[in-house]
């Protein structure tokens, strides 16, 4: 089973109602969002996602003119307590592994965070290796699981 | 210091000889030295020898400068052909300098000069400093940019030639320039009218205008209106000048304006203009607007005839109220061509085409410039769409391309400029000719 997911991001331009055009296509196409971060720069913000059906996500924005891309991430999954993202953390960068960014991800009773790095598939070893846990694809795409 | 009043100001004139001629003489000597450098452009210069013959033109046909609309023209691109000592109608050893602007591709315009260029140059740039009041007595605070860009050394032969002191300041560091102009005590100072109504600004807000002893500045290399020069005036108590030029011609010195500011007074002795209907070539009728065509009558390194500039312009003959009998263009009302100059530095949209290219991936060579002027300084925006297959989920990567384009665009126009990342496929495409400038400078 595949344990690195897809993430649609979509880089938008700073003007007025950008954000609220993409969201109208996933609307439009059924497409849900489970997570979602938006990180702004003076030109530009980055929207970045996690949605029930990734491809089906960006083919409607590609045909609406919008561009968006498919990233793989991993969705960590730890316990609700003190500590457990800064172990899971430690072992990541003890694996040498560059962390690019990572933002939260409310999904069930554990505490989740979209990870991307370097080394997707390097990151779920070592975190299943040290006893941690990420989320399939079919867990991610679907809310509070 | 004030500024001179027109009723008060006494008119001094460097050579009365050639800059008060009677039309008949003028004419005489123009077609005395036009015949002469067709001679000499034909035995010479082989570019030369082909257009003629291709035209069926030999020197011969060539008696006056009545006969000069027989003559083949030079554009930019003949320059870029022939790029970079193509056109030297004298061995390359005779050359003492070379100067160079942008071209419309990633190459120069690289203009070269013997030594008596040099001094011609030199010669026609003191005309217009006595023309702006100035003498051996005055000191010139000099901060265009020294370097292939004649601006600087253009204005700093003319001090020479006067026999003025020249303060050779280059551009930048607004705060140096001012101290400077007031410790060395500066009479005169020459710089884009942008970078001046900038510095005036400057000047005021650090109250030092009343300290310093400028009385006259002398600006060109980019257009600008009266409203900007009685600005640039009010605020330091001066006389300014309008000073034209190309380096390909000679750099500035080719025409400026005196104290009437009735249009620019044209070298013509030495740089014979012609104003040319764009659409077919035929001579303007005067005072009508049309192409501004140059021929450098006595240039001997890379003499050029009927060189297209691309300015539109008008001229016209009447007799100045200064009393000089050189024909004055009035102010440029456009181009020819989408070339845009910014902080006076000649930009075309092509290059920023190239450069884009050249970088092998990451934009997509569809880009749209935006002219701004922010506190009196021409700011250039480009934006330029990130190619999808390099388009990243990660700012930084962005970023970095961003300064990447911002770098490779620097370097290839010689002005900073911001660049602004936009979604592909977002830039207008047209067929034919797209607009590829927005200019919101009102000039």
């Amino acid at each position: 089973m595949n344990n690195t997911i897809k993430q649609l991001s979509v880089f938008l331009e700073n003007r007025e109602g950008r954000l609220d055009e993409v969201l109208k296509v996933l609307a439009a196409g059924g497409v849900n969002i489970v997570a979602l971060s938006l990180a702004d720069t003076s030109d530009y913000g980055m929207l970045r996602m996690i949605v029930s059906e990734p491809e089906k996500g960006r083919a409607s924005l590609k045909e609406a003119g919008i561009t968006a891309m498919l990233t793989d991430v991993v969705a960590l999954r730890v316990p609700h307590a003190a500590g457990s993202l800064s172990k899971a953390m430690h072992q990541i960068v003890e694996g040498k592994v560059n962390v690019e960014y990572m933002y939260a991800f409310a999904n069930g009773s554990d505490a989740a965070a979209v990870l991307k790095s370097d080394a997707p598939e390097k990151v779920v070893d070592i975190l299943k290796k040290s006893g941690f846990d990420v989320y399939s694809a079919d867990e991610a795409y679907r809310a509070n699981q | 210091m004030a500024g001179i009043a027109l009723e008060n100001w006494q008119e001094q004139i460097r050579d009365p000889k050639i800059e008060c001629m009677s039309r008949d003489e003028m004419n005489a000597l123009q077609s005395e030295r036009l015949v002469k450098q067709v001679k000499n452009v034909y035995e010479n210069v082989s570019f030369y020898r082909r257009k003629m013959d291709e035209l069926g033109v030999e020197p011969g046909d060539i008696k006056g400068i009545e006969d000069i609309h027989k003559l083949p023209f030079t554009t930019k691109e003949d320059l870029r052909d022939n790029y970079p000592f193509g056109l030297l109608a004298v061995p390359q050893e005779k050359i003492a300098r070379v100067q160079g602007t942008s071209g419309t591709t990633g190459k120069l315009t690289l203009a070269s000069y013997t030594q008596k260029d040099v001094d011609v140059w030199g010669e026609c740039v003191a005309r217009g400093l006595v023309m702006a009041g100035l003498s051996s007595a005055d000191r010139i605070h000099v901060c265009y940019g020294y370097g292939l860009f004649t601006g600087g050394m253009g204005l700093d032969l003319g001090a020479q030639a006067l026999g003025a002191m020249a303060i050779p300041m280059s551009s930048g560091n607004t705060k140096r320039q001012l101290m400077c102009m007031e410790d060395f005590g500066a009479t005169a100072f020459a710089c884009t009218p942008s970078y001046a109504l900038y510095l005036a600004e400057a000047a005021q807000e650090a109250g030092v205008v009343e300290r310093l002893r400028i009385k006259a500045s002398i600006n060109g290399a980019e257009p600008w209106t009266d409203e900007m020069r009685k600005k640039i005036e009010s605020i330091l108590h001066i006389n300014s000048f309008d000073i034209y030029g190309l380096c390909e011609i000679t750099g500035p010195g080719v025409a400026m304006d005196c104290i009437h500011h009735k249009g620019l007074h044209v070298y013509e002795d030495y740089f014979y203009p012609e104003i040319l209907n764009p659409a077919d070539q035929s001579a303007c009728a005067q005072g009508e607007t049309g192409e501004l065509v140059f021929t450098t009558l006595a240039k001997e390194g890379m003499p050029l005839i009927r060189y297209r500039t691309k300015d539109l312009t008008s001229i016209k003959y009447d007799t100045c109220e200064c009393g000089r009998t050189l024909p004055r263009i009035q102010k440029f009302t456009g181009r020819t061509d989408d070339m845009k100059v910014i902080r006076g530095v000649n930009v075309f949209p092509t290059q920023v085409e190239t450069a884009l290219l050249s970088m092998g991936g990451g934009v997509a060579p569809h880009y749209m410039l935006i002219v701004d002027r922010e506190n009196n300084l021409d700011v250039l925006t480009v934006m330029v769409e990130v190619d999808e297959k390099y388009f990243s989920d990660e700012i930084r990567k962005l970023d970095e391309l961003k300064v990447r384009v911002g770098a490779v665009l620097k370097q290839a126009l010689g002005v900073s400029v911001r660049v602004k990342l936009v979604e592909p496929k977002t830039i207008q495409r047209s067929e034919g000719k797209a607009k590829r400038v927005i200019d919101n400078r009102e000039l």
